[in-house]
């Protein structure tokens, strides 16, 4: 298998689904002449022309709610958000509009359209451009939010959320473009709402996704070192949540860390915590810790924001102190 | 026109009236919750323009939309049945007054966020642009959605991708209970179309022959430039903004004197005896009809069952994860 980049992995999924469904289209701020602020469409608006490739105006709600509206038409938008940051503009027609309409008006409508994303910190762009709220996003039931950690999974979940017949909102990691991995040729579909057990092993189970499971493997290769064998649970789905791994793994290792780059108030951690305990409290041998961001806005200087973000360090403490 | 269009429009008219008045009704014993916006004195506004529409337009609305679902031939029992919470309403009591929709009537919705549904609207226009299709979008929504950032994000779009919008802007005077001198820096809505290049027109919404001549003419220019129109109608509602509205803004002169001199109902009423399209028996037979339906329509939606329990999850995902 070919080893290629998340940003190239993405960008082939794009490409393959366009070639393959022409009522498949991209619309955005910069998508198009630009090539894509993060230049994952580069060299799209030359191939599929501008109707396939839609440059948008600097205006988010217009973005989802022309997305939603040209998807209850019956075509498969995926709508780019330069960051997630600046979903909040568009939160209400992804949470009011989008993530209702099929319950709403009782199955008439579909909204089979894709928002992709970028969350994270670590960049330099201070406490307005650097937030990982996926878990906010993952609270309201009719939305999809799906948030792959390998170039894998990446490109065959995003292949599938532009075939799903749901909104979905795909999260990217702003620091994981360049994260290179092996990727299947062809059509290698990866079903939403499945976790995955990325690194088996029989200690100590940790539960991340996105950019904490690249931190996690390489916690988890240190610990290899000292003879401790973790076992990493990537989530890849947030909504729907997929615990069966994730217990099945628990009850086996009997302790577990749970790693998210976001919040830990009210975060994916706190969620998964809770199942576990309520699903498997007899197995639990240590009290389950989390690693998370500390409670702050990121700061812009460098050291500052690496000091609020969490690190390899955080996870190799947190799985000494469940051992 | 020929006469059965004339009458037509007058039974439409007639329909949401009664329906309306059952509603609060309705809604005085309990029977229907949540919010209820009536649309009595706004009937000639959806009733003459969606009778210019083509069977591919599609209309979407804000959340005053019992009048508009019936326009676009959502039977009255089924709106009823909707206000009730019943299975057979047309969103099967999951919508409620202020999400009805019937998309096999080009009926998209019943929006209750103020301004949301004008980004989408613009989507759907978007969607049939795509796809080579000649229909025209209708999007109605009210004074007070035009002071809100959707409202500028939509239109401006709509005029930078010229889409085939018929924006249409129905202005009753006041935003839930502020006037819209109050919260629009102009009065004339339309003039906001001005700053976008937008052609547009303002007509007087009491009038049912005249919304829908001023809609026939807008719809054409959209389906044959392909860029938007934007269409203020004067209106005004003779009943609070919804059943809860204490009515502090407005006095009861004010509303008396509408609803005695601008009837639009008493309007057409009186216009198609006097030009001999239809007499006033003929006339007063047809309300009775219609009182008839409507009796009909509460019983239905009294008798329809409620929806069940083990609904409650079901159309949450079309793929269930």
């Amino acid at each position: 298998m070919p080893r290629i980049t998340m940003r190239e992995a993405i960008s082939q999924a794009l490409w393959e689904e366009m070639e393959r469904d022409p009522s498949v289209f991209i619309l955005g701020e910069e998508v198009g002449v630009w090539g894509g602020s993060y230049a994952v469409t580069k060299g799209f608006y030359d191939h599929f022309g501008p109707e396939r490739v839609k440059d948008t105006p600097i205006a988010e709600a217009a973005i989802i709610g022309a997305a939603i509206g040209a998807a209850l038409t019956g075509l498969r938008p995926i709508a780019e958000i330069m960051t997630i940051n600046f979903a909040f503009s568009a939160f209400d027609h992804i949470i009011n509009e989008a993530a209702k309409f099929h319950y709403m008006f009782a199955g008439q409508m579909m909204v089979p359209m894709v928002i992709r994303t970028v969350s994270g910190g670590g960049r330099q762009l201070a406490a307005t451009h650097s937030q990982t709220p996926d878990a906010i996003f993952a609270h309201f039931p009719g939305l999809k939010v799906v948030a792959p950690g390998t170039p894998e999974d990446a490109k065959g979940l995003l292949k599938s959320a532009i075939r799903c017949d749901d909104p979905v909102l795909f999260i990217e990691s702003a620091t994981l473009y360049q994260l290179r991995g092996e990727v299947s040729e062809g059509d290698n579909l990866i079903p939403i709402g499945k976790s995955k057990i990325q690194r088996p092993g029989k200690d100590v189970t940790i539960v991340t996704y996105s950019k904490m499971l690249d931190t996690s493997i390489k916690a988890a290769d240190l610990l290899a070192q000292e003879g401790i064998e973790a076992e990493i649970v990537d989530l890849r789905t947030l909504r729907p949540l997929d615990m069966g791994p994730v217990l099945e793994s628990f009850k086996k290792t009997n302790r577990a860390v749970v790693a998210e780059e976001g919040w830990r108030s009210y975060g994916v951690g706190a969620e998964v915590v809770a199942r576990i305990y309520e699903e498997a409290f007899d197995y639990v041998d240590a009290p389950i810790q989390r690693v998370a961001q500390k409670e702050v806005p990121l700061p812009y200087n460098r050291t500052m924001e690496q000091l609020a973000l969490p690190q390899i360090e955080d996870v190799l403490k947190a799985v000494r102190e469940v051992l | 026109m020929e006469k059965e269009e004339y009458l037509e429009l007058f039974r439409q008219m007639l329909l949401i009236r009664m329906v309306e008045d059952q509603a609060s009704v309705l809604y005085q014993q309990g029977k229907i919750g949540g919010f209820l916006h009536l649309y009595i004195g706004q009937e000639a506004v959806s009733t003459g323009l969606i009778s210019a529409r083509q069977e591919q337009d599609r209309v979407i609305t804000a959340y005053r939309d019992h009048g508009v679902a019936i326009n676009c031939g959502i039977p009255a029992k089924v709106v009823l049945s909707e206000l009730l919470g019943k299975v057979t309403g047309c969103s099967q009591g999951r919508g409620g007054s202020m999400h009805m929709a019937d998309i096999s009537k080009n009926f998209w919705g019943g929006h209750a966020i103020v301004g949301a549904h004008l980004p989408i609207a613009a989507g759907l226009a978007l969607g049939d642009r795509y796809q080579g299709k000649d229909s025209v979008t209708i999007c109605m929504f009210g004074d007070g959605a035009t002071n809100i950032g959707y409202f500028h994000e939509a239109v401006n779009l709509s005029k930078v991708w010229n889409l085939s919008v018929l924006w249409v802007c129905e202005n009753n005077l006041y935003g839930m209970g502020t006037a819209v001198d109050r919260a629009s820096a102009v009065s004339h809505i339309r003039q906001k179309a001005e700053g976008y290049m937008i052609p547009n027109s303002r007509v007087d919404g009491m009038d049912v022959l005249k919304v829908r001549e001023a809609t026939q003419k807008a719809i054409g220019m959209v389906r044959s430039n392909k860029t938007p129109y934007f269409l203020e109608i004067e209106t005004y509602r003779f009943r609070g903004h919804s059943m809860g509205d204490p009515e502090r803004y407005r006095t009861s002169e004010e509303v008396k004197c509408w609803q005695e001199e601008e009837d639009p109902i008493g309007i057409y009423y009186k216009y198609l005896v006097e030009n001999t399209i239809a007499s006033k028996e003929e006339l007063d037979g047809l309300e009775k009809s219609v009182e008839f339906e409507v009796q009909e329509a509460v019983q239905y939606a009294k008798s329809s069952p409620e929806p069940r329990a083990e609904d409650l999850y079901t159309n949450i995902y079309v793929e269930a994860g």
